[in-house]
């Protein structure tokens, strides 16, 4: 059975995907990230879709859920290089994916994980806690 | 009048025949010198159809073709089935309608990605749906 390996680095996951997807592939992919948040106390999450040439309704819905499970875990999802014409075909379909933070490559995609986080990974975990409480 | 010059059919049962149709179909597209934004839409629509095609026809077999009027060359595939079929096609046509727990995108969706796109089924007795997308359309 494939499976799509989740890397950890510091406070954030990070995914690449360089298979072609199909259904039950990305169906593991979303619960196993949900679970790696979880065990990890991510705080982040990265997706590169550099190497994905097709994106169709259901592996948006799936990229679409993956953000919003890490949301309510309290964890943001950056999606990054996603080719150009799949941006064509993703409108076109009717599929805009709201509600997914995109970037256009994994350097600004990191950035945008850090900024939104507001957080630098050196912080303790007291601090973080701080943070927290305060939201 | 559209003349076909090459047909390959292909049965369709288990998700992964998916990755390896649409492999093909980009083969086909490649062939033609299809840009790579129209083999993006041509091989997404056809993902959504084969979706459609094994979740609730319980697979089939799909025919791919390169087809040629005047000058022009382009990609047909047909999708046939023997499910249950669609009572209503308008309804299954609607952005947003799904008998199943996705986003309802699929048909109507497909249909804008490609330049024909002609859908015909009889309840009882199956679901066939012809896409068809030119090299530079």
């Amino acid at each position: 059975m494939d499976k799509i390996p989740i890397l950890r680095m510091g406070n954030f996951l990070l995914v690449t995907i360089q298979v072609d997807l199909y259904d039950r592939l990305a169906l593991n992919l979303e619960a196993d990230l949900v679970q790696m948040v979880s065990k990890t106390n991510a705080r982040g999450v990265l997706i590169d879709i550099s190497a994905v040439s097709i994106v169709d309704s259901f592996m948006g819905r799936i990229i679409g859920n993956i953000a919003s499970m890490s949301k309510i875990m309290d964890a943001e999802t950056v999606v990054v290089g996603m080719q150009p014409a799949v941006a064509i075909t993703l409108i076109e379909l009717g599929l805009p994916l709201k509600g997914v933070h995109t970037a256009l490559n994994v350097e600004r995609g990191m950035d945008l994980l850090k900024s939104m986080i507001g957080t630098t990974e050196e912080e303790s975990e007291a601090e973080e806690y701080d943070d927290y409480l305060a939201e | 009048m559209i003349i076909s010059l090459s047909k390959d059919n292909i049965q369709v049962v288990k998700e992964q025949d998916v990755v390896l149709l649409r492999n093909r179909v980009k083969e086909v597209a490649v062939k033609i010198k299809m840009g790579l934004v129209n083999q993006t839409k041509l091989i997404t629509a056809a993902s959504e159809l084969l979706r459609n095609m094994l979740r609730y026809g319980g697979g089939g077999f799909c025919l791919i073709e390169i087809v040629s009027k005047g000058r022009d060359n382009g990609v047909r595939l047909t999708f046939n089935d023997k499910g249950p079929g669609i009572a209503d096609l308008s309804l299954a046509m609607k952005d947003g309608y799904s008998t199943g727990r996705s986003l309802g995108l699929g048909l109507p969706g497909a249909k804008r990605l490609v330049n024909e796109f002609d859908l015909k089924s009889k309840v009882g007795e199956g679901t066939t749906v012809m896409i068809l997308k030119w090299a530079n359309g």
